[in-house]
């Protein structure tokens, strides 16, 4: 029987006040996701369970139990404050799947201070971006990493601290760094948790626009009532579960599900910082006798290009449930899974704003091979009519994936931007920004984005930001930045670019932009193919359009060109 | 050949690939398995490796184990240069 049983009759007797009991939670009660996710878990007689079981690529491994996270955050939490690290403060997580990246989250909402976690493979101008936005305080990375701070130092009058965790003492710290060494510090018994309230924030984390700089999605303490029932319903986490969850913490699924939710429930997960390869995952499964996985399409249909025989070698039988995120799963990928391992991976839908899971399949109900599902109970979501902003009166009209903005995770608002935060909601409605249908059942299916944001391997790339990022290099004139399809990553980005007098365009520059590209911004925002085009095509008023360039790519109608410049 | 070559790619990946202040890279230091190229950068390094040797290296061999050290890599191009004549 699974966490959720009848989905059906979830829905019809479903209040969040379910988890609210469950973590002993009452409205006006502190509510700290640090304290939950460690101190509240030994509270419960658990303190002796493996927490994290973590290996790095060289084959280091560590084990922490829940009384080791309790005061590994107790220690990094202490740290923070005695540098003067203040609540509502924003403290930027820049580190690869280091056990103190996922330590050192829950050891910043313990101060009551905001932790902005950033995707480690950021250039610097990604970087400069999101940490001036947020106005940033400290910066928590590796010496591998601390460069790349160093670089745009200069520019951040905000931040006062970087912590560096692993400083060896062979090149010396420069300007505001300070050494901190998780094993080498006394372990801190007792911290004085501050006491946040439900609407107390908690997680910053940048998400790309398609239009302006990256907004940061602000979130609060409470959100842990959502991600805790969403684990445990949708994920089905439980009690006795080893459980991997893939996403790196620099997006949210790394946060909300790979550290808050399993944490919070006193599930023993396991972190493997190694890149990708079919047979070090499957190898990986088999050593932590993994029980449920979540993970995501891309890497899906990396592991179903890697073959069936390769699976063979590997002894996967402890796997008791699989769901994906982070881009629609295709059917293929569906029926696959439940050929070579038994059972389906079950497709979740969410995002940034979100928090957490607002439609999915469950395992108490029919898998759709290819449907995103229906929503989680106690949520409202339709599909908008995108003319009248109203749902749609029949089924199988693709239109806008509309939520009741209602459930506890969901963002608060955009960090310094309520403007942009206003233009989600149209009647009441928030809008997601993907187009989906309704069928008969009430199962949504996933139709595409409605706007210019590309999604590569799950993760949103504004073209805006990569065209910004173009013009700066000293060979491109203009540029216009569009997704193309692909069929491992479901996207990719293509750059057309015309040139300034006196470039020519040549492989080597093709790979120079390349380079350019993933080291400013970030590997997911390199142009995969780059076109150089004599000029870019143009309203009569002088704007790009990329429709017909993404029309191109995806092989589409053009659609109207009346506005086009020299029709 | 083998030697120069691996020369030339271990030279591109610690230029374009690891920072100022990391450990330095051996032929065997795992790229893709250790996070110092990742799947959308090894495009790029595969990009460098088809412009610097005109050969082309079809998608399906491109593969994470196949560019997971420099000497993994060398032998991979080394395999399409012969096959070029």
């Amino acid at each position: 029987m699974s966490n959720i049983g009848s989905y059906d009759e979830r829905v019809k007797n479903f209040s969040w006040s379910i988890a609210e009991k469950e973590l002993g939670y009452k409205a006006g009660d502190v509510i700290n996701i640090g304290w939950y996710c460690t101190d509240r878990i030994c509270q419960m007689g658990q303190a002796d369970k493996v927490a994290l079981y973590w290996e790095g690529f060289t084959g280091a491994e560590k084990t922490y139990t829940y009384n080791d996270i309790r005061l590994a955050t107790n220690t990094i939490a202490a740290f923070l404050r005695g540098l003067g690290i203040k609540p509502e403060e924003r403290v930027c997580l820049f580190m690869d799947r280091i056990p103190e990246l996922y330590l050192g989250f829950l050891g910043i909402l313990k101060t009551g201070a905001i932790a902005q976690p950033l995707f480690s493979a950021f250039g610097d101008e990604s970087l400069l971006v999101r940490l001036s936005n947020a106005e940033t305080s400290a910066v928590i990375t590796q010496k591998k990493h601390a460069p790349k701070v160093r670089k745009i130092l200069d520019k951040m009058p905000h931040l006062r601290h970087i912590i560096v965790v692993d400083h060896d003492g062979v090149a010396p710290l420069k300007d505001r760094e300070v050494a901190f060494s998780l094993e080498k510090a006394v372990p801190v018994e007792h911290f004085d948790v501050h006491p946040t309230l439900a609407e107390s924030p908690s997680v910053l984390h940048y998400t790309s626009g398609t239009t302006g700089m990256p907004k940061g999605v602000q979130h609060v303490h409470y959100s842990l009532i959502s991600q805790y029932l969403t684990a445990k319903w949708a994920l089905d986490l439980r009690d006795d579960d080893i459980y991997w969850c893939t996403a790196d913490p620099g997006w949210v699924t790394g946060t909300s599900y790979g550290i808050i939710a399993p944490f919070a429930l006193g599930v023993t997960q396991c972190v493997l910082d190694a890149g990708f390869s079919a047979e070090a995952w499957y190898k990986w499964i088999e050593k932590r006798r993994v029980t449920m996985w979540y993970s995501a399409p891309t890497a899906i249909r990396s592991l179903m290009k890697a073959g069936d025989e390769i699976i063979k070698k590997f002894d996967l039988s402890s796997l008791r449930h699989l769901s994906s995120v982070g881009e629609p799963l295709n059917s293929e990928a569906v029926v696959w899974s439940q050929k070579v391992f038994g059972k389906p991976f079950y497709d979740t839908y969410w995002q940034t704003e979100t928090g957490s899971i607002v439609i999915g399949n469950y395992p108490g109900m029919e898998v759709r091979p290819g449907s995103m599902g229906k929503p989680f109970p106690g949520i409202t979501g339709t599909v908008l009519d995108p003319v009248k902003n109203e749902p749609y009166a029949t089924h199988g009209k693709i239109g806008l994936v509309g939520l009741k903005f209602d459930w506890p995770s969901r963002m608060r608002t955009y960090w310094n931007n309520e403007e942009a935060f206003k233009k989600k909601f149209r009647n009441d409605w928030y809008i997601t920004g993907d187009r989906s249908k309704l069928d008969a059942d009430g199962y949504f299916w996933f139709a595409g984005r409605d706007d210019d944001i590309i999604n590569t391997a799950g993760h949103l790339v504004s073209p805006f930001e990569v065209e910004s990022a173009l013009l700066e290099h000293p060979s491109v004139a203009e540029s216009a930045v569009v997704s193309k399809p692909d069929p491992i990553n479901l996207e990719v980005v293509k750059a057309f670019v015309a040139l300034k007098p006196g470039f020519t365009a040549s492989k080597d520059l093709d790979l120079e932009i390349m380079n350019f590209i993933r080291k400013k911004l970030s590997p997911l925002a390199m142009p995969q193919e780059i076109e150089f085009v004599p000029s870019l095509p143009k309203t009569r008023s002088g704007k790009i359009m990329r429709r017909l360039l993404h029309a191109k790519e995806w092989g589409e109608e053009i659609g109207d060109t009346s506005t086009l410049e020299n029709d | 050949m083998a030697e120069e070559l691996k020369d030339v790619v271990l030279k591109y990946v610690t230029k374009e690939y690891l920072e100022d202040d990391s450990e330095p890279l051996t032929y065997d230091t795992p790229l893709i398995s250790g996070g110092i190229v990742d799947s959308f950068s090894m495009v790029s390094l595969k990009r460098f490796l088809e412009n610097k040797y005109a050969i082309a290296i079809p998608d399906d061999e491109a593969t994470p184990e196949a560019f997971d050290s420099v000497n993994k890599i060398v032998s991979l191009v080394e395999r399409f240069v012969a096959k070029k004549g």
